[in-house]
């Protein structure tokens, strides 16, 4: 609770509609002990006096009301029955929901059709229909106001109560032996709260306006007694000759709606996890550099060469060094493996080379990115988009999630091309055509018009390849493309990849976690942990004979198809946060050969020949070449 | 003696009827299938995805009510009885870990919850209870009061794994309960898995898509496709030698080190329209050695030797 | 999609049904009898009694249902006793009135809204966005009916820009310039509201939008930014904002009832109040059942519209 306080005042709009609200509550729970004219006694010798008048800080009305004390006593009024109705349609609406949601099936349908009937009415139409039936006055304006926003209760809560109902955690409460009604109540209501609190503050300001609003049409409260919207309605007629007797109300209406509505977010915003943690920010067309150090100058190797990378997040308060100095190159037509568990870094280092880390939160601090003599990273956005799937494309992870919903596949993959080449429409399509064919897409002709949603995983997948080959790239950096496919697509997909490289000379980049695909796929495997390189070789020699205890430990931590039933070797505890990365060797905590020198400072990326290892006790290894 | 035996078990799902119009056809997810695991047992369950191996698992904890067929625990017909009635004999361990908890209870009160509920245990019964579980999967008990959000994968698989053990069954149901987690976490979760068995004396069912965690865990593997068993046999036999020609395929297509990479099959590897499906045996499709026979008939489950049973008109010599 | 059309135009009839029901039973509930109301305290019993029998009320409820929903459908909706004439041809009279106001309101809240929006997304946390976030705000927190009278205290009493209300000029001709001089006002005050609502959803669903994957699919292959903003993320967007457009264009159908009585607009909504304060039963029911038919037809529109945008849509 107190840290919700806390989240709700760091947001300073909240902080000054909970001020305002508060000093307005304030004030209408003491106007019974303010002295104060009685707000409904008329004097019409006095009407229509001009505010600051004597004994009248706000003037007189028609009647020669005093405006002060109408005032207050109508925002008591409006305020009471606006939160009245949110909390009775609040109570009502989630109730229905929740019930909807949780049950499911015939009751749902039964209980939406209604509801979707409800809704069927502009709003306002049937509140006049009950005010009808039920006559004139503010309780009957309450109602009206309450039942109509039952169904935007319950179809919102009930939408939550579905997802809700179908995670695991309810069907384990089941097996725990819980009835529906106490799932209900212990396991989705408490989850479901914070929804309905978060509807009912963005909604009550809406309700307070609505009730003042049946008030204004005077079919809400009844002369004398009047509510914010009953005096605007009774000040109108004398709009042009007495406009302070509608402004009075006016403003105090467009006060408290306001200051509601600003808590109202707060209160959205602090209760919503995702904003707390600052996700909803858009992602940059690029992302951020801002390198603390010199640029590196080291000579290129290879046709891509990354330098002393590092990508960190900075995320509420903290800094995740997600990329901690990866250096890392690889040559035409080669296929450089990074393998690592997540967290280790793997995708965001692919993500850096061509600035595709979200950011916020991501910013590259450190390093470089050369791409045939150019440093990626100095790069302005248009050189860099420019370069993007023409120098270095990607294949991405889930095909489902990386292809556009709406657009036809053939559509996004001419786009492909017409973003880097100036060819008329029908070129490209040709060219689409050929790059259909050459992943191996059956009927491509048909398949082009096919949106993501009405192909297979793995044709998705074969249609993310031929996007990435759409402008004959010279590096391809693929992202786990085959860990959402089933083994039997994936063994296809991998012998494509295979297929196309060789034809092609491709560079190809495959960051992945399985040790079996590398092996049949890279010419080279880099390990990364935490955030570093701890392993680097030719893959043969790498699996053959890991030199660093986590590569080691690591392969025999993976089952291998024809090994039978065994016991497991496996690494205690857990990899690092990269928020707190131990000094010196990241693993040494984990590791059974540590000792008091790895945790004394930075350990070395060691090379001899074309292995490197980032360790000061390699396995196997009668001697090395300490770096100097 | 039979742990836990399924008699022609079959689930469709019957899209609800709309407004105007024939009722459309039901899916398929599971066709009747029979199945017996023996006390002390480790079956694995393989599959691709659209196998009905998750609907399968849901049916023997009671959580889906099957269309057709009987589940029998420990010679006990269980019928529709209702999660609750299975609960204290089944349990089910889920993929995901940190969504299988609920995000606004604490630990200790997700470990309680089958104690007060299943067992009506006293506060002081449960708080030993709870201890002893804990020990058993080493997890430390200052973590009792804390949130699920708290927990790496590993940590919280552990918590779900206690979850199921404070149920006392004799039977639990592994849902993948390893896929989200990191291959280092992995290996201890299925340590524990083992020593736990030992310790409990339970049966597992082991439902999971990568061979070889179930090689390493199982001593016997049903494979499934399209909602069938095509193939039953000993761990150590099914993959090294097959009988059904889609336990091959999927042999051939997992990467091992040291193999050459080939695409094990060049035809399409779409799954028949499950509204939809063709008469014969549902792998006919993309099976190299299909006849006219196959794509007419749907093949029994027969013995061929050494326990190992195939749903193939044509099954692969030794 | 012909196909579509026809399953969306059938799944509305019962909802048309259900909405008669409602009307129906809430006008059924208004307590005292209509003739009374319609021969005032000092009728004579048999008076009541003979009145009540030509409006068929002693019959059971059911039945009067569909004796009413009879009458309904082949366009009978009664009588109005205060206006003494067909309760339809004064809907028809007045229901053009509204449709010009709130339809003028409603595009100008959609356009105006989803540009605002996607404004506010691109430039997140810009000057831009936090100037539009800040207007927003005030939009949606001031009621209609008082920034009506305020625009007419400033705009036509003050600077004379335009007339004070009505729909028509009392003398002069009666062209588009004279109907768009006395439109802008009333639109602009109904639309101000919806506009901040939908500018706050298209800006959110923006920001969701740009987070997936296929955004950064779409900046891997070189698209220009410009580009991802225009037809990417906002294509998806739309998928969240056009219901919110249907539900928007309930609230600017309702809202133009506070507006109408604020600048005299000669449309339903006015008729409505005027009828529900003399207790005219027959003209409020027909209004309401009007109006909601309407805006159901509307609302199948808006779904045509989605199911246009998302392939995802097939049944």
């Amino acid at each position: 609770m107190s840290r919700f306080l806390k989240l709700l005042f760091r947001n300073r709009l909240a902080g000054l509609g909970a001020v305002v609200l508060g000093a307005i509550v304030l004030l209408v729970l003491i106007t019974p002990l303010l002295p104060l004219q009685p707000p409904n006694v008329t004097d019409t010798a006095n009407r229509f006096l001009p505010p600051f008048s004597e004994g009248h800080l706000l003037g007189t009305d028609h009647l020669g009301r005093d405006l002060l004390s109408r005032l207050l006593y109508g925002t008591r009024l409006s305020l009471a029955v606006g939160v009245a109705a949110a909390v009775i349609a609040a109570t009502l609406g989630s109730a229905i929901g929740i019930v909807a949601g949780f049950y499911g099936g015939r009751v749902d349908n039964v209980i939406m059709r209604g509801v979707d009937m409800l809704m069927a009415f502009p709003y306002i139409l049937l509140a006049l229909a009950i005010v009808a039936a039920l006559g004139p006055g503010l309780l009957n304006a309450l109602i009206a106001v309450a039942a109509v926003n039952v169904p935007f209760f319950a179809r919102n809560i009930r939408g939550v109560t579905v997802g809700l109902a179908h995670r695991e955690f309810v069907d384990a409460a089941r097996l725990a032996g819980m009835s529906n009604a106490r799932i209900i109540l212990v396991e989705v209501l408490p989850n479901v709260l914070p929804v309905i609190v978060i509807a009912m503050s963005t909604t009550v300001g809406w309700m307070i306006l609505e009730t003042a609003g049946l008030s204004f049409l005077g079919l809400g409260s009844q002369p004398p007694v009047a509510d914010l919207g009953s005096m605007l309605g009774e000040a109108r007629s004398a709009l042009i000759t007495n406009p302070h007797t509608s402004i009075v109300p006016g403003v105090m209406i467009f006060l408290i709606v306001m200051s509601v509505n600003l808590l109202g977010d707060g209160v959205r915003d602090a209760l919503d996890p995702r904003l707390r943690s600052g996700a909803l920010a858009r992602p940059k067309a690029v992302t951020d550099v801002r390198r603390e150090g010199a640029v590196p100058q080291t000579p290129q190797k290879g046709l891509l060469d990354l330098q002393e990378l590092q990508t960190q997040f900075h995320a509420g308060g903290r800094v995740f060094r997600a990329v901690g100095g990866v250096s890392l190159h690889v040559k035409p037509g080669e296929c450089l493996g990074i393998i690592g568990e997540s967290g280790s870094g793997k995708s965001v280092t692919a993500l850096s080379v061509m600035g595709l880390v979200a950011s916020p939160p991501g910013v590259i601090t450190g390093g470089a990115v050369r791409y045939d003599g150019t440093d990626l990273l100095s790069e302005p956005y248009e050189g860099l988009r420019r370069r993007r799937g023409r120098n270095v494309a990607y294949i991405f992870q889930d095909p489902q999630a990386t292809l556009h919903p709406l657009y036809r596949v053939g559509d996004q993959l001419s786009e492909a091309i017409l973003s880097h080449h100036a060819v008329s429409r029908a070129e490209a399509e040709k060219r689409c055509l050929e790059l259909m064919r050459a992943v191996r897409i059956p009927n491509p002709g048909s398949r082009m018009r096919a949106y993501p949603h009405e192909l297979s995983g793995g044709m998705r997948q074969r249609i993310g390849i031929a996007m990435a080959m759409a402008n004959d790239p010279d590096v391809i950096i693929a992202d786990e493309p085959t860990t959402a496919l089933d083994v039997t697509v994936q063994a296809q997909i991998l012998a494509l990849l295979d297929d196309l490289r060789r034809e092609r000379g491709l560079a190809i980049v495959f960051i992945t976690h399985d040790f079996g695909v590398v092996a049949q796929l890279c010419d080279r495997v880099a390990v990364m942990y935490a955030g570093r390189i701890v392993e680097e070789g030719r893959t043969d020699d790498v699996l053959a004979l890991p030199r660093h205890p986590y590569t080691s430990r690591l392969i025999d931590c993976v089952p291998e198809l024809g090994g039978g039933k065994r016991r497991l070797e496996a690494i205690p505890g857990l990899p690092p946060m990269v928020d707190d990365l131990p000094p010196g060797c990241a693993f040494a905590p984990r590791c059974h050969k540590a000792r008091a020198e790895c945790t004394a400072g930075e350990v070395d990326l060691g090379v001899t020949g074309d292995r490197a290892v980032r360790c000061l006790y390699p396995e196997d290894a009668p001697k090395r070449e300490v770096a100097e | 003696m039979i742990a836990l035996r399924a008699t022609d078990l079959s689930k469709t799902f019957t899209p609800p009827k709309p407004l105007f119009g024939a009722a459309p056809p039901g899916v398929r997810a599971v066709r009747p299938m029979t199945l017996e695991v023996a006390q002390g047992e480790t079956l694995g369950i393989v599959g691709e995805s659209g196998c009905g191996k998750s609907t399968l698992a849901r049916m023997l904890v009671g959580l889906l009510p099957p269309s057709t067929g009987e589940i029998e625990i420990a010679g006990e017909k269980l019928g529709v009885a209702g999660p609750a009635v299975f609960g204290k004999r089944i349990q089910y361990v889920f993929q995901d870990p940190i969504s299988s908890l609920n995000p606004r209870k604490t630990i200790r009160d997700i470990l309680e919850t089958p104690l007060k509920r299943l067992y009506g245990m006293g506060r002081e019964e449960r708080r030993k209870r709870i201890a002893e579980i804990l020990a058993s999967v080493n997890l430390r008990e200052s973590f009792l009061d804390r949130y699920p959000h708290e927990f790496s994968g590993g940590q919280a698989q552990r918590i779900g794994i206690a979850r199921a053990l404070a149920a006392s069954p004799r039977i639990i149901v592994l849902d993948e309960p390893v896929s989200a987690l990191d291959v280092s976490v992995q290996a201890q979760v299925l340590n524990l898995l083992a020593d736990l068995k030992t310790e409990f004396g339970l049966t597992y069912l082991f439902i999971s898509h990568d061979l070889a965690v179930v090689e390493a865990v199982s001593d016997r593997v049903v494979v499934l496709y399209f909602g069938a068993v095509v193939e039953i046999g000993p761990a150590e036999r099914i993959f090294s030698a097959p009988k059904h020609p889609y336990t091959r395929l999927l042999a051939d297509s997992a990467p091992v080190v040291g193999r050459t990479l080939t695409a094990p099959e060049q035809k399409g590897t779409e799954l028949p329209d499950p509204l939809n499906p063709p008469p014969g045996c549902a792998f006919a499709g993309r099976c190299p050695r299909a006849t006219d026979l196959c794509r007419s008939e749907d093949p029994a489950l027969t013995d061929h030797g050494d326990h190992q049973l195939a749903a193939c008109h044509h099954p692969l010599e030794d | 999609m012909g196909r579509y059309i026809l399953k969306r135009l059938v799944s509305a009839i019962p909802v048309l049904l259900g909405i008669s029901i409602i009307v129906f039973l809430i006008m059924a509930a208004i307590p005292g009898d209509p003739a009374t109301a319609i021969l005032g305290s000092y009728a004579t019993p048999e008076n009541v009694e003979r009145l009540n029998r030509d409006l068929g009320l002693d019959k059971p409820l059911i039945q009067r249902y569909f004796i009413w929903l009879g009458n309904v459908v082949t366009g009978d909706f009664g009588r109005s006793f205060t206006l003494n004439r067909p309760v339809l041809d004064e809907i028809l009279d007045r229901f053009g009135a509204t449709l010009i106001l709130a339809g003028v309101s409603f595009v100008l809240c959609s356009v105006l809204g989803i540009l605002a929006g996607v404004v506010s997304a691109a430039r997140q946390y810009g000057v831009a966005d936090k100037a539009i976030t800040f207007v927003v705000l005030i939009g949606i927190s001031v009621p209609s009916f008082f920034l009506g009278m305020m625009m007419i205290l400033l705009f036509a009493v003050n600077l004379r820009w335009f007339p004070v209300s009505g729909m028509w000029p009392i003398y002069g001709t009666r062209d588009i310039w004279a109907l768009l001089d006395h439109l802008v006002m009333p639109a602009l005050a109904l639309s101000v509201v919806a506009t901040g609502v939908i500018a706050r959803l298209a800006r959110s669903a923006m920001l969701e939008v740009l987070r997936q994957d296929y955004i950064r699919t779409a900046r891997a292959k070189g698209v220009h930014e410009r580009r991802v903003i225009r037809r990417h993320a906002l294509k998806a967007a739309m998928v969240s904002i056009i219901p919110v457009l249907g539900i928007q264009a309930g609230f600017v159908l309702s809202g133009s009832v506070y507006i109408e009585i604020v600048f005299q607009w000669p449309g339903v909504g006015r008729m409505l109040v005027d009828a529900i304060l003399t207790r005219d039963v027959l003209l409020v029911q027909g209004g309401v059942l009007f109006v909601a038919a309407c805006y159901v037809g509307f609302n199948i529109a808006v779904d045509v519209l989605q199911s246009l945008l998302d392939p995802r849509i097939k049944t």
